[in-house]
């Protein structure tokens, strides 16, 4: 027993300097964001931001770039997870609460469109982009942006829609309330989480990509922010980098995403359970 | 887009939306249903949005990227010559054309390799998680999921930081554990050791997600199966080797052939890494290939037949994968 108490133990010093390893990264972002470029420059790095400050932040967001690139990131990204979360509603209550022929072919073509890589698509969307006049343009990115989340986004509806209960509009119905009556004040309602936890997928896929962005968004004027982000690593290439303000508009891309991750894990986590426990 | 930004990925909304299959009412069964059956014209409008932003969006370039493969479709072309029609001579370049031939081999070996190193470090990872305490195991998973939740652009940053030849901390450590040459070396800039720090960030970025799924299923095989099989006298080898690999199986040829997917479509990392100073004709994948020839070269046939074979590959990969959760979509 004792022996075994000891093996835990070890097992789980072990477990825990994997996790500051793994870790490590993202506190390194962190720290570099927080120090002047002098001390990032020494010959000895510093470990910890013992007298950092947040002027690497403050000299980002007042940089022109980043507030234009906010605000295309975040036009582009509401834009598409509206459009998104709208059609993909309608598609998932077609294909969850009706049955109709070839209902079974679309959900499989669905989930086969929805493994396609950007990147097998990207010259031919360049090139349509272009020849529509939509290169560089907000409304453009997010079409593309939605059609890519839509086949995964109705996927996911579904499973939210079919998982209430046809039952409970039925009594509704009974009740007296018209069929939208009954779907408005009853299964919406009950809905809500699932059209959140969608939201939330659209907007990270959104808001994170990066090559689609890349092939369409030309143009310095209308980069999203993670092109934004890229013309530093790019100018790094030529010359000596100020790594603690790329660290620190890293870490302003990352924060929120991060933070918005975290809110959700708790649903996907059990996401994860129920998905394995069927295999 | 799609699901992942390549290896960067955030899966999890596929094992969220798994999860949700087993909680269908079984068979619509009653009268609204039915009622309903009768009417096919309504679900078919609620679906119109959808298709006419799938078609635009996806189905058109498929298709103009399926007729240019076919074509000789260049510079010349872009300035108003009419596309020549050249069968499969495209194919026949990729296939015959030692230099683009090479892309394609770098970029199986690149994703094979990576996808079976990130399935075993994240399946021991998740071993090594059942045998903690409680509070470390809850560290290590914080810690997995700020990894799994970084913006792949973000996390590209900041390593590319950590591997920078002038100021990086990886020299830094390397030199004062005793390796002198380390010292102002360009990790980026041989091919072989591009394709290593590439390697070990992608891995880093996909071990959360297997690492995290592969518990979740060992969560699952039921104690008194082990406790059975310890009094029987099997060793911890062979509980894991004959009762715990056989029940998760399932969920790690699950995750292993999502990271085949995914890895065969790094992009993001490679084109990073890229302009971060590395060489870019012999570091080329797929992915970054397309693009050289489509933005840079302006060689549209030639990046098609490229694109029309990457789709390819991967609607043939994913085909096990879509089976699989249609199967629970019938059940």
């Amino acid at each position: 027993m004792r022996a075994r108490r000891l093996g835990t133990g070890m097992w789980s010093a072990l477990a825990v300097v994997i996790a500051l390893a793994w870790a490590f990264p993202v506190y390194w972002m962190l720290v570099s964001s927080l120090l002047p470029n002098v001390r990032l420059q020494s010959t000895t790095p510093t470990f910890f931001p013992t007298g950092g400050s947040v002027d690497n932040y403050r000299e980002v967001i007042t940089d022109s770039g980043f507030g234009r690139a906010l605000s295309i990131s975040l036009a582009v990204t509401l834009l598409a997870v509206a459009a998104a979360i709208a059609f993909a509603f309608l598609g998932a209550l077609a294909v969850s609460r009706f049955r109709f022929r070839g209902r079974l072919s679309f959900v499989l073509a669905l989930l086969l469109i929805q493994m396609l890589p950007a990147e097998g698509l990207f010259i031919a969307q360049y090139k349509m982009m272009s020849s529509v006049g939509q290169l560089n343009s907000v409304i453009g990115l997010s079409v593309l942006y939605a059609a890519a989340v839509i086949p995964f986004t109705i996927w996911m509806l579904r499973g939210f829609v079919a998982g209430v209960p046809i039952e409970l509009e039925e009594a509704a119905m009974v009740d007296g309330l018209s069929r939208t009556q009954a779907f408005l004040r009853i299964t919406f309602p009950l809905l809500a989480p699932g059209l959140v936890a969608a939201a939330v997928y659209a907007f990270l896929q959104a808001w994170n990509e990066f090559t689609v962005a890349l092939v369409v968004m030309t143009e310095e004027q209308s980069r999203t922010l993670p092109l934004w982000l890229r013309g530093f690593v790019q100018a790094s290439a030529t010359r000596e980098t100020d790594w603690g303000q790329v660290m620190a508009a890293s870490a302003l891309v990352a924060v929120p995403v991060i933070i918005f991750f975290m809110i959700v894990q708790g649903r996907m986590s059990s996401g994860l359970v129920g998905g394995a426990v069927k295999g | 887009m799609t699901v992942s930004t390549a290896a960067g990925s955030k899966p999890v909304p596929a094992a969220a939306a798994r999860h949700e299959t087993p909680r269908r009412p079984s068979g619509n069964s009653g009268d609204v249903a039915e009622s309903r059956r009768r009417s096919p014209r309504v679900p078919l409008l609620l679906l119109v949005p959808s298709v006419v932003i799938l078609l635009a969006a996806l189905g058109y370039p498929v298709a103009w990227q399926l007729v240019t493969s076919f074509r000789k479709f260049g510079l010349r072309q872009q300035f108003g010559q009419p596309p020549e029609w050249v069968g499969l001579e495209n194919y026949k370049n990729l296939l015959t054309d030692p230099s683009l031939w090479a892309v394609v081999v770098r970029s199986v070996v690149f994703c094979v390799v990576v996808a079976f190193l990130t399935v075993a470090v994240g399946g021991l990872l998740a071993l090594l998680m059942q045998r903690v305490t409680r509070a470390a195991r809850i560290i290590l998973q914080v810690s997995l999921l700020l990894a799994w939740a970084m913006p792949v652009v973000a996390a590209m940053t900041v390593w590319i930081w950590i591997v920078d030849w002038r100021r990086g901390l990886l020299n830094w450590v390397l030199v004062h554990l005793g390796f002198e040459a380390a010292e102002g070396h360009n990790w980026l800039a041989q091919p072989l050791s591009f394709f290593v720090v590439a390697g070990v960030i992608v891995v880093w970025m996909s071990v959360p997600f297997v690492a995290l799924s592969v518990y979740a299923g060992l969560t699952q095989v039921s104690d008194e199966v082990l406790e059975a099989a310890q009094l029987d006298g099997a060793s911890w080898w062979q509980r894991l080797r004959y009762v715990i690999l056989p029940l998760i199986a399932p969920v790690i040829s699950i995750v292993l052939l999502l990271q085949l997917i995914w890895d065969l479509r790094v992009f993001t990392q490679i084109k990073m890494l890229q302009d971060a100073g590395g060489v870019a004709n012999e570091t080329n994948l797929l992915g970054t290939f397309i693009y050289q020839l489509g933005t840079g070269k302006g060689d549209f046939g030639m990046s098609s037949a490229v694109s029309v074979v990457m789709l390819g590959l991967t609607v043939a990969l994913s085909w096990h994968y879509v089976r699989s959760l249609m199967k629970e979509e019938a059940s």
